[in-house]
C-alpha cells in the first residue's frame, strides 16, 4: 500500500501495463518526455523509449484514427486526448471506427486493445471548453465502453481492467480530483471490474447514484440528510456502458427511491437513461419520482460555476423533497 | 527543437511569396496504349507468370463489375460498385506487395482482393449478405473484408482508414515485421481531415505505410477542379516531408514499379511514401448514380481510349505471353462461373437472428441478450412480417 493521488495512481497502472506486455503503447499531445499537461505519463518515456511513449502531432482524429490502426494490428494502444472536451474532432474515428470495427468486419478484425483516457469535468474554473463530461455521447454508442473512476484505487483498478479487456474503452478520469483526491492504493497489480457498479455506503430510505468526481458531491449530501435521520443507499456505477442495471434496480427496489446526479446538462443525460430503466425495472416499489440533479441545460459557464453546477446543497434538497414527496 | 530548416533557407530581403505550383511534379508512363514500352523506361520485376496472374485478375474483375452491374439492374442485387477504367490502380498495387502487406482500402479496391485470391463464393456472398458472408451480412455490397488476406474491412466513411493505415503500419514497424501498409483512397476523400492527419502522423512517426490516391477525376458528381486548386494530391505530399510520386495510373507496369519501389523504399527506411495513379472512373460512382447528368460523352470517350486492361492486354500479345484464343475462352469461363456463382449465393439464407447481437462487443452484454429474447418473442407472435428468421428461432 502507499499513498497515492489519482494522478500517481493513473500513472502507476499506466507503467504496470507498459511493463506486462510489450506491445503497450501510450502517446497523445504533449504526451512524451513532458509526461502529459496533468504528468499523467511522466516519467514512461525515460522507462520505456521514444517509440513505446511519444508526443503527436496536434490532431485528435489522427490520434484516436492511429490509434484504432494500431489496436488493429495487435498492438495495445493508450491514448490520451488531452481535455474531454476537444475529443469531438476524433468522434468519428470512435463511434464510427472504434466502436463498430468488430461488428462490422463479422469480427475478422478488432480495436478491442484500443484505451482511450481523457480528463472530464469541471470545478476548477475551466469555462466552457476544460469542464465538459461528454459521456453520454458515447454512452449512445453500441460497442464501446464507458468508465469513470472516483478515487485513486478506484482509477488504478478500473483501467488496468480497460486497458486489459477485449473491447475498445474511454476512461474518463476527473480531473478536479487528479491532486485533490488522495488515499491508499496496492502497488502491485490489481483489477476492478467493468459494468459492475458498486455500493459505497448501505441506507434504507433512498438510493444516491453518481459516478466520477459527483460522487464525492452525493457522498457530502448522504452525510447532510443523516443528521436529518434519512438514510441514504451510495453508489457509484463505475461503468457508463454498459452499465449494472441489476445493482441499482436491487438498491432501488429496497429503498424505493432513486436520485441521480451528473456533472452534465440534464436534458438526455446518462441520468435520464437511468431514469427511464429504473422506472420499468422498479415500477411498483417505487415512493417518489426518479429525481435527476444535474448541470444545467447551458454550455459550462465561467463567472457561475457554483451556481450552476450540481452541487451537494442541491443533491440534499432533492434528497428531501424526494423524502417528502 | 528542429530548427535546420530555417537555417538552410536562402534569405531574401524583398517579399518572395511562393507560387502554389512551383513545384513540378512528373509522371511516370512506362507502357504504351499499342502495348509498347517507352524508350529507356524502367521496367518493374515481372516475368510470364507474374504477367498473367495479373492479367487473368483484371479479367476477372472487368467481368465481375459487368455481371454484378447487370445483376444489380435485373434487381437481384440492392447495390453495387465497379472500377470501371481504374483497375490497374488496385490489382497492379496488390502485385506489387507481398501476402503479408496490410491492404487498408477505400471501397473502389476490390482487385487488390481478387489479387490476393478472396475467392468468387466469397465475392458473392458479401454482396448477396447471407449467412456464409465473412462478414455476417451487415455491410452493404462491395464492404469486404479477410483476415487471412490481410484485407482490412472497408469502412463507408471516407478517409478514416487513412491514419489508420499509419497506426497499423507504426505497429508493424515497432514488431520489427517484414511487412508495410497500403492505404488506398480518392482525391475527394483526401479533402478530409483523416487525410492531412494520417498523412501528417506518418512522417512525423516515420511509419512504413504506402499512401496510393487512385485520382479518378470526380467524387460522385464534383470533378477534381471543385475539389482542389493547388497540383494534385501529390504536391501534399511534398509539404508533409512525404517522398511522393506521380504515375499514370491506367499503366499496369507504371503502377507495378512505383508500389516495388514504393515497398522497398518503406520498409528499408521506415518511412511513408504517396503515390498518386491518374486515371478516370469510366463508370458511374455506383449503381445509384448516373454521369450523364454531370459529364460528356465526349469526356468518357476520350478516356475509353486509354483502358489500363486493353493496354496491358496490347503488351502480352507483344510479348507473345497471350492470344486471342486464350482471351475469348477466359472470358467466356469467367462469365459463366459469375452467374452460376450468384445463382448460388442469392439462395443461401440469411444470417441467424442471433448474428444481430454478437460482435457489438466480444461477449453480449445483459441488456442486449434481453433484447434478443424480447424480439424473438416477437418474431414468433408475427411470424408472417419476419420471414427470414421466424422460421429458424428455436
Amino acid at each position: 500500500m502507499a499513498q497515492m493521488n489519482l494522478l500517481h495512481a493513473i500513472n502507476n497502472a499506466l507503467e504496470i501495463a507498459m511493463t506486462e506486455n510489450e506491445r503497450a503503447v501510450c502517446f497523445g499531445e504533449d504526451v512524451g518526455h513532458f509526461g502529459g499537461v496533468f504528468r499523467a505519463t511522466s516519467g514512461l518515456q525515460e522507462k520505456f523509449g521514444k517509440s513505446r511513449c511519444f508526443n503527436t502531432p496536434l490532431v485528435e482524429q489522427g490520434v484516436i484514427g492511429f490509434a484504432n490502426g494500431l489496436a488493429a494490428q495487435g498492438s495495445v494502444p493508450i491514448a490520451e486526448i488531452q481535455f474531454a472536451d476537444y475529443i469531438f474532432p476524433a468522434f468519428d474515428q470512435i463511434v464510427n471506427e472504434s466502436a463498430k470495427f468488430r461488428y462490422r468486419s463479422g469480427n475478422e478484425f478488432d480495436v478491442g486493445n484500443l484505451t482511450i483516457r481523457t480528463p472530464y469535468g469541471g470545478g476548477i474554473a475551466g469555462g466552457l471548453y476544460h469542464s465538459q463530461s461528454p459521456e453520454a455521447y458515447f454512452a449512445h454508442t453500441p460497442g464501446l465502453k464507458v468508465v469513470v473512476p472516483r478515487n485513486p484505487y478506484q482509477a488504478k483498478g478500473l483501467l488496468l481492467a480497460s486497458i486489459r479487456d477485449n473491447n475498445p474503452v474511454i476512461f474518463f478520469e476527473p480531473k478536479r480530483l487528479y491532486r485533490a483526491s488522495v488515499g491508499e492504493v496496492p502497488t502491485e497489480d490489481y483489477q476492478l471490474p467493468l459494468g459492475k457498479a458498486e455500493v459505497v455506503t448501505q441506507g434504507s430510505d433512498i438510493t444516491l447514484l453518481a459516478w466520477g468526481a459527483q460522487m464525492e458531491i452525493i457522498e457530502k449530501a448522504a452525510e447532510m440528510a443523516s443528521a436529518d435521520g434519512i438514510s441514504c443507499e451510495v453508489i457509484d456505477l463505475r461503468t457508463i456502458l454498459p452499465w449494472d442495471i441489476e445493482t441499482v434496480a436491487n438498491s432501488v427496489t429496497k429503498t424505493g427511491r432513486l436520485l441521480v446526479s451528473q456533472e452534465a446538462p440534464l436534458t438526455a443525460g446518462f441520468a435520464s437513461e437511468i431514469a427511464a430503466t429504473i422506472q420499468k425495472e422498479c415500477f411498483l416499489h417505487l415512493e417518489s419520482p426518479i429525481a435527476r440533479v444535474c448541470g444545467m441545460d447551458t454550455p459550462y459557464p465561467l463567472s457561475l460555476e457554483k451556481e450552476y453546477v450540481a452541487d451537494h446543497l442541491k443533491v440534499y434538497e432533492a434528497i428531501k423533497q424526494s423524502i417528502n414527496y | 527543437m528542429n530548427t535546420d530548416v530555417y537555417k538552410e533557407s536562402p534569405v531574401v530581403h524583398q517579399p518572395a511569396f511562393i507560387d502554389g505550383h512551383s513545384v513540378e511534379i512528373p509522371i511516370l508512363k512506362v507502357l504504351k496504349q499499342d502495348g509498347n514500352v517507352y524508350d529507356g523506361a524502367e521496367l518493374p520485376e515481372i516475368d510470364q507468370e507474374l504477367a498473367t496472374k495479373i492479367y487473368k485478375t483484371l479479367a476477372f474483375h472487368r467481368v465481375l463489375d459487368e455481371r454484378m452491374v447487370a445483376s444489380q439492374r435485373q434487381g437481384r442485387l440492392s447495390f453495387y460498385m465497379t472500377a470501371l477504367g481504374e483497375e490497374a490502380a488496385s490489382v497492379g498495387g496488390a502485385a506489387g506487395l507481398k501476402p503479408q502487406d496490410m491492404i487498408m482500402a477505400q471501397y473502389r479496391e476490390q482487385g487488390a482482393l481478387m489479387y490476393r485470391g478472396f475467392s468468387l463464393e466469397n465475392f458473392m456472398n458479401q454482396m448477396f449478405s447471407n449467412e456464409k458472408d465473412l462478414g455476417k451480412g451487415r455491410q452493404m455490397p462491395i464492404h469486404y473484408g479477410s483476415r487471412e488476406l490481410n484485407y482490412m474491412t472497408i469502412s463507408s466513411p471516407l478517409a478514416t482508414q487513412i491514419p489508420q493505415a499509419t497506426g497499423y503500419a507504426y505497429g508493424q514497424k515497432l514488431q520489427g515485421l517484414d511487412a508495410v501498409t497500403i492505404c488506398y483512397f480518392g482525391e475527394g476523400a483526401a479533402s478530409e481531415g483523416d487525410f492531412h492527419a494520417g498523412l501528417n502522423m506518418a512522417a512525423v512517426h516515420n511509419a512504413p505505410v504506402i499512401f496510393f490516391c487512385r485520382n479518378n477525376g470526380y467524387a460522385i458528381s464534383t470533378p477534381s477542379d471543385e475539389q482542389y486548386a493547388g497540383n494534385g494530391i501529390a504536391s501534399r505530399g511534398v509539404g508533409y516531408g512525404i517522398k511522393t510520386i506521380r504515375i499514370d495510373g491506367n499503366d499496369i507496369l507504371a503502377v507495378l514499379k512505383a508500389t516495388q519501389d514504393a515497398r522497398t523504399y518503406a520498409l528499408a527506411e521506415n518511412k511513408p511514401v504517396l503515390i498518386e495513379a491518374m486515371s478516370y472512373r469510366l463508370g458511374a460512382h455506383s449503381t445509384s448514380d448516373d454521369p450523364s447528368g454531370y459529364r460528356t460523352r465526349e469526356e468518357e470517350a476520350k478516356w475509353q481510349a486509354h483502358d489500363p486492361i486493353l493496354r496491358m492486354k496490347n503488351w502480352m500479345l507483344v510479348n507473345n505471353w497471350w492470344d486471342e484464343e486464350q482471351e475469348t475462352s477466359l472470358f467466356d469461363k469467367l462469365r459463366e462461373e459469375i452467374l452460376a456463382a450468384v445463382k448460388v449465393a442469392e439462395i443461401i439464407d440469411k444470417p441467424p437472428v442471433e448474428d444481430l447481437i454478437t460482435d457489438v462487443y466480444d461477449e453480449p452484454p445483459t441488456l442486449l441478450k434481453a433484447q434478443l429474447e424480447e424480439l424473438k418473442v416477437h418474431i414468433k407472435k408475427y411470424p408472417e412480417a419476419y420471414p427470414f428468421t421466424a422460421g429458424r428461432i428455436k
